[in-house]
C-alpha cells in the first residue's frame, strides 16, 4: 500500500575530477513508497533548482534496468538495498520513514569521479577493445541447424551475455576487481563456436588490460555475484581463470 | 609464459598451488599429531615422529614445503598491497557482510595470525628437534633408539595452560583460513563450475571443521587429562 516518507539524503558532492569532494545532507518530504529511487532524486533536484542551487549529477538512461547506466552506492551497497536490480529499479518502499540515506559514487581508482555521483566507466570500453569481440567477419546469417549448439551451452552463454556493464561488481569488490565483468564477456564468446577460436588470446589480453587500468585482482569473496543486478555467476571467473592459465601454459 | 607473475591470475595461481600443497602437509601433520592422544605411553607418536625424521622422502619434501610457505606468505602481502591500492577513496558507509563472509575478506589478517603462531611453534618444537635434540632425551622402542619427541610435546601442554590455549586458538584460526582457502584454491586454478561451487564450499567447511577440531583437541586432551 502506498505511504509517504520524510527522508534525509546524504549525498556526495564533487565539482570535477580534480576537485575535493564532500557530503551534503538534504531533506525530502512526502516521497511516495511507490516512486523509484531515481524519481526521488528527481524530486530532490527539482527542489534544488527552485532554490537556485545546483542539482546533483547522477547517471541514468533507460530507467528500465537494461542499459547499465545508473550507478549509485546506496547505504553501503551498489544499486542499494535490494537484490538483482539496478538503481533505477530500486523503489522507495525499501526505505523507512525518517531514515538517512547515504548516496555515494562507485569508488575505484579505475572509475574516477567526473562530477558528484557520475564516474567515468570508459575503462570498461577499453577492456572490451582489448579483445571482447570476434575479429573475423562471420558473413551472413547461417542456417541455425548448421552449427549445433547444445541447449545448456547456449543458455550459459546467454546468461553471461546478460551483463550490462554497470560496474556494480567493481563497486562491491573489496579489491575493486573487474573480474566478474571480464569473465562474463570472455565467457559469452568462449562458449560459442565463433568465439572459441580466439578465446585464449582474448582472456589474456582482457585481463592484462583490466590490470593496466588499475582494477584489482580477484580473491574469490563473491561479493560481486551477490550485488550484480544481472545475477552473473562467479563460475564465469573460474572459466576465465581456466582460459587464462591454458593460454599461459600452452606457450 | 611471459610475465606470468605480472598478471593477477598468475600470482593467484601461486597462492593456490602453495595453498593446496600446504593443505596436504596439514593433513599429514594432523594425522601424525593425533597419535599423541591415542597412546599415553607416547610410543605411537615417537615411532611416527622417528619415521618422519628419518624418511628420505620427507627430507626432500621439507625444503620444498618451506619454500611453499615462504612464497605463500610473501605473495600474500604483495597481492594484498596491490589490491589495497585500487581504491584510494573509500566508502563512508559499507554493508559488506551482506554480500561476503568475514573470513573471505580477511584472509591476510587470519593468515598473519597463523604466521605469528607458526614462529612460536617452530621455536617450541622444530628448533629443539633440529638443533637441540640432546635436551629431549632418548627412548628405546622395539630395540630402536630414538628421541623422546612425545615428552617434548606432551611436556609443553601438561606444563602450560597458556600454550594450550595458544595452540587451540591457532587451530581454530587455521580452520577459518581454510574454510575460504580450500574452495578458493580450486576456483583459482579454474577447477569449478555452476555445479561444483556449492559442493566445494560444503567440503571446504567440513575440512575446516576437521582441521580446527583436530588441532585444538590435542592441547585440550592434555589440559583435561593431566
Ligand atoms: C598452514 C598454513 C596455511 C595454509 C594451509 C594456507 C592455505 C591457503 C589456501 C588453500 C589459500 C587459497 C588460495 C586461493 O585462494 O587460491 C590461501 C590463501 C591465502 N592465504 Fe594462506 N595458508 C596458510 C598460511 C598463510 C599465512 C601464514 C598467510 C599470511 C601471512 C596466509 C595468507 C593468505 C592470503 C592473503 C591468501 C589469499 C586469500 C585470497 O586470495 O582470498 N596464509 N591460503
Ligand atoms: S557483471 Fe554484473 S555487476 Fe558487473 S558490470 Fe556486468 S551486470 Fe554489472
Ligand atoms: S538507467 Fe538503464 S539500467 Fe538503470
Amino acid at each position: 500500500m502506498e505511504s509517504f516518507l520524510n527522508l534525509t539524503i546524504k549525498v556526495w558532492h564533487q565539482k570535477g575530477p580534480t576537485e575535493k569532494g564532500r557530503f551534503e545532507s538534504y531533506k525530502v518530504e512526502h516521497i511516495s513508497t511507490d516512486s523509484s529511487f531515481l524519481e526521488m532524486m528527481d524530486i530532490l533536484n527539482e527542489k534544488l533548482i527552485k532554490e537556485n542551487k545546483e542539482p546533483i549529477a547522477f547517471d541514468h538512461d533507460c530507467r528500465e534496468g537494461i542499459c547499465g547506466m545508473c550507478s549509485l552506492y546506496i547505504n553501503g551497497r551498489p544499486h542499494g538495498p535490494d537484490d538483482d536490480i539496478t538503481t533505477c529499479q530500486l523503489y522507495m518502499r525499501k526505505f523507512k520513514d525518517g531514515e538517512t540515506i547515504t548516496v555515494e559514487p562507485w569508488r575505484a581508482a579505475a572509475f574516477p569521479v567526473i562530477k558528484d555521483l557520475i564516474v567515468d566507466r570508459t575503462a570498461f570500453d577499453k577492456i572490451i577493445a582489448a579483445g571482447g569481440y570476434i575479429s573475423v567477419g562471420t558473413g551472413g546469417v547461417p542456417d541455425g541447424n548448421n552449427i549445433a549448439i547444445p541447449k545448456d551451452i547456449a543458455e550459459q552463454a546467454m546468461d553471461s551475455a546478460a551483463c550490462i556493464g554497470c560496474g556494480a561488481c567493481v563497486a562491491a569488490c573489496k579489491n575493486s576487481s573487474a573480474m566478474l565483468f571480464v569473465s562474463a564477456k570472455v565467457s559469452q564468446l568462449a562458449l560459442l563456436p565463433q568465439g572459441k577460436a580466439e578465446s585464449k588470446r582474448r582472456a589474456k589480453n582482457m585481463v592484462k588490460k583490466m590490470e593496466e587500468l588499475g582494477f584489482g585482482g580477484c580473491t574469490n569473496t563473491r561479493a560481486c555475484e551477490v550485488e550484480c543486478p544481472k545475477n552473473i555467476s562467479v563460475s564465469n571467473i573460474a572459466r576465465l581463470n581456466r582460459e587464462f592459465l591454458k593460454s599461459e601454459f600452452s606457450e | 609464459m611471459s610475465n606470468f607473475l605480472s598478471v593477477s591470475i598468475g600470482r593467484k595461481f601461486l597462492m593456490s598451488i602453495t595453498g593446496i600443497f600446504m593443505m596436504l602437509f596439514i593433513c599429514v601433520h594432523l594425522t601424525l599429531n593425533l597419535f599423541l592422544v591415542f597412546d599415553d605411553s607416547g610410543n605411537l607418536f615417537n615411532v611416527g615422529a622417528n619415521f618422519m625424521s628419518t624418511n628420505p622422502l620427507i627430507k626432500i619434501m621439507e625444503p620444498i614445503l618451506a619454500l611453499g610457505f615462504i612464497i605463500h606468505i610473501i605473495w600474500a602481502f604483495i597481492i594484498y598491497y596491490q589490491n589495497y591500492k585500487t581504491r584510494p577513496i573509500g566508502y563512508a558507509v559499507t554493508d559488506r557482510s551482506y554480500s561476503s563472509n568475514w573470513n573471505a575478506r580477511n584472509m591476510l589478517v587470519i593468515g598473519a595470525l597463523v604466521l605469528t603462531f607458526l614462529v612460536i611453534h617452530l621455536i617450541n618444537f622444530y628448533y629443539v628437534i633440529k638443533f637441540d635434540s640432546a635436551a629431549m632425551g632418548q627412548v628405546t622402542i622395539d630395540g630402536t633408539q630414538m628421541h623422546n619427541t612425545y615428552a617434548l610435546v606432551a611436556g609443553l601442554f601438561k606444563g602450560s595452560v597458556i600454550y594450550g590455549i595458544l595452540y587451540m586458538t591457532a587451530g581454530i584460526l587455521l580452520g577459518f583460513h581454510l574454510s575460504h582457502g580450500f574452495w578458493s584454491a580450486f576456483h583459482t586454478i579454474g577447477f569449478n563450475n555452476e555445479n561444483w561451487i556449492p559442493r566445494l564450499i560444503v567440503v571446504s567447511k567440513i575440512f575446516a571443521v576437521i582441521v580446527a577440531t583436530g588441532f585444538s583437541i590435542i592441547p585440550l586432551y592434555f589440559m583435561i587429562k593431566f
